[in-house]
């Protein structure tokens, strides 16, 4: 089976983010990248598949040069060769644009299942495999924490908030996004790093697959950036425990606004 | 490492720096977050070996016949950097032990036989090792060691004891020196010692000031038999075995020290900027400032003399020379460098809160172990005809 994983090079969360000075971005120079880590789970999860009914495990990823180091970490982990989006045409793509690029990539590659993170850290828009789904007519299953696959049928469960847990089943093609707890991700073992150098990559431009993507074709577009403002000092109240108590829940209702 | 020290030296390929990467995060994850629960028990959990064979760490530059990765001493240095971020020296002592101390040699001059045996098990993390050199009466003073092993028919028979055994308590195989001939560095030789053989003890394990989740043991040979084939290189050889094998120990140590020390600092600037005293950050005071520019200055010092003595091992060529600085120069500034580290901290650095109180405490060893830095200064005399 050909399995596919959507990967995308997201900063560091230790990193300190900063707004550059034309405020259309974030100043990328002291950043350091690594693999969206929901990402992490949807690379295990291909790989489990991979050992359990075989095939290879495709990483696609859309992004400048430097993507291909996230990729590298994924070939690493045990992924059999990687495809990679890196072409000005790829620019200033909204989320459609992603994910229409990242689909046709797939289709090119003969791809029947894909995973992917159920949402990537930097910017939370939580759109593009769920895009790529239904591009593609495929079912797609987002945030699993489980999945148990027999044959073309595919049984996740999903944790919906106050202890639910939803079961789906699906038939494939289709696309699945990772839950933190899916699995627990395998490191790149020193050995594995030296196997991903000589790992396939391809690439593809936008030509190449004939996408409607890049900033001209975005129908979503950013005004500007800016820091969330900072966050005031706590405060502590004193006097009596009776008065604190009202006090905290008037500060509560009328400041906090949470109850 | 990420600090902006860090070298855009040739010889670290990006494979190396994804390497360097791969252990820091195998650290963060596997090791730090129970360096303080290893350290209360004194000792950590027997997978750590395995889970570390699998990771590749523990034969970087074993030959990929058996198990290992094939790659040079920049690895090596690369994996030694990346095993700071353990918090743990204790452990990363334990697994260095394994990869860079017990083994290599071993690797060098061992039999087929004795690769397949221990060698290939040690890399894989199935098999823990050990190097037994050190006894009560031979620290560094190795030429006078005193454990005997008579050669009775195709066997050595082996009687005595030895001290300061890092991994002891549970080690399956030992590098072992013993004497075997005349008194003084002619009559002693290297065995590879499995040991489930009877007639071996484990005595105590050492109580010890730092580096607490490592075991250090006292071990005894009673009329221990083990094959003359297991004899290690030539007899009566042994010195100038242990010798050579040293040199990779020491460097090794060297660059822990130099590795250690700049996180400790990076550690310490950070923390100046979040702690405030006298109505401004304790990192802006001058005093403080120009201590963490010396101890930049000095550590970025230390680092390429490091890398200096690296680059010739890695060549092949002679480098005890530039070892043996490497490790005075890195152990002894070390020491003055977690001094003032832990001084800044105040009164958190006193207490075992902050990992700077623990690496305080660790860094300790590194102008004992692998030789004393008066040891390392009377090699230099020796060579420098002083």
């Amino acid at each position: 089976m050909n399995i596919g994983v959507l990967l995308k090079q997201v900063p560091d969360t230790e990193s300190r983010i900063k707004i550059n000075g034309d405020a259309n971005g974030i100043e990328d120079g002291d950043i350091k990248w690594i693999v969206n880590p929901y990402d992490e789970f949807a690379v295990e999860q291909a790989l489990q598949v991979k050992s359990a009914v075989g095939g290879e495990v495709v990483i696609f990823s859309l992004g400048s040069s430097r993507t291909l180091d996230a990729a590298r970490t994924a070939l690493a982990m045990g992924a059999d060769r990687a495809v990679i989006l890196d072409d000005d045409g790829f620019a200033g793509s909204d989320s459609l644009g992603v994910a229409a690029s990242l689909a046709k990539a797939a289709q090119e590659e003969g791809i029947e299942l894909l995973f992917a993170g159920k949402q990537a850290i930097d910017d939370d828009a939580v759109q593009v495999p769920q895009i790529v789904g239904t591009l593609l007519e495929w079912p797609v299953a987002t945030a699993i924490s489980s999945y148990e696959q027999d044959g073309d049928s595919v049984t996740v469960k999903r944790e919906v908030g106050g202890g639910q847990t939803e079961v789906i089943k699906v038939t494939l093609p289709a696309v699945f996004t990772a839950d933190k707890g899916l699995n627990s991700p395998r490191y790149a073992s020193l050995p594995g790093i030296m196997k991903a150098k000589s790992k396939p990559v391809k690439r593809y431009t936008a030509d190449d697959l004939g996408v409607e993507a890049g900033a001209d074709n975005a129908k979503v577009t950013t005004d500007g950036y800016h820091m969330p403002p900072p966050r005031p000092a706590g405060r502590i109240l004193d006097g009596e425990l009776g008065d604190q108590v009202k006090e905290l829940v008037k500060l509560l209702r009328q400041e906090a606004k949470v109850l | 490492m990420n600090s902006p020290s860090a070298p855009a030296f040739p010889p670290f390929t990006p494979e190396h720096s994804a390497l360097r990467q791969a252990v820091k995060d195998f650290c963060i994850k596997e090791i730090a977050p129970y360096s303080e629960e290893w350290d209360k028990e004194g000792i950590f959990p027997v997978e750590l070996f395995k889970k570390a064979g699998e990771m590749g760490l523990l034969g970087i530059r074993v030959d990929p016949s058996w198990g290992g990765l094939g790659m040079d001493w920049w690895a090596t240095t690369a994996y030694v950097e990346g095993l700071t971020y353990c918090e743990n020296a204790g452990v990363a002592m334990a697994l260095m032990v394994q990869s860079d101390m017990a083994t290599p040699i071993i690797h060098e001059i061992g039999t087929e036989e004795q690769k397949d045996l221990f060698l290939k098990p040690a890399v894989a993390g199935d098999k823990i090792a050990a190097l037994g050199i050190s006894e009560p009466n031979a620290g560094s003073d190795v030429a006078n060691l005193e454990c005997r092993a008579r050669k009775v028919g195709d066997e050595y028979v082996i009687s005595g004891q030895k001290l300061w055994i890092t991994n002891g308590t549970r080690a399956d195989f030992i590098t072992l020196g013993v004497r075997t001939g005349e008194d003084g560095f002619g009559g002693i030789s290297l065995l590879t010692f499995p040991t489930d053989v009877k007639g071996y003890s484990i005595g105590r394990k050492l109580d010890k000031i730092g580096n607490l989740a490592s075991d250090t043991a006292e071990l005894f040979f009673d009329e221990c038999r083990v094959p003359a084939r297991f004899l290690l290189g030539q007899e009566n050889m042994g010195f100038y075995h242990i010798m050579t094998n040293f040199q990779g120990e020491r460097l090794v140590a060297a660059l822990s020290a130099m590795a250690g020390m700049e996180k400790a600092v990076r550690e310490a600037i950070q923390y100046g900027t979040e702690r405030s005293a006298f109505g401004r950050p304790i990192g802006k005071f001058q005093v403080w400032r120009h201590r963490f520019a010396e101890h930049l200055t000095a550590i970025e010092a230390g680092r390429w003399l490091c890398y200096r003595a690296v680059d010739l091992e890695d060549r092949g060529q002679p480098a005890t020379r530039e070892i043996t600085m490497a490790k005075l120069f890195c152990g002894d500034l070390a020491q003055r460098v977690m001094y003032d580290c832990m001084q800044f901290y105040g009164g958190f650095g006193y207490t075992t809160e902050y990992p700077v109180g623990r690496a305080w405490r660790d860094i300790r060893l590194l102008t004992v172990g692998g030789g004393t830095s008066e040891v390392m200064k009377e090699i230099l005399v020796k060579m420098e005809g002083l």
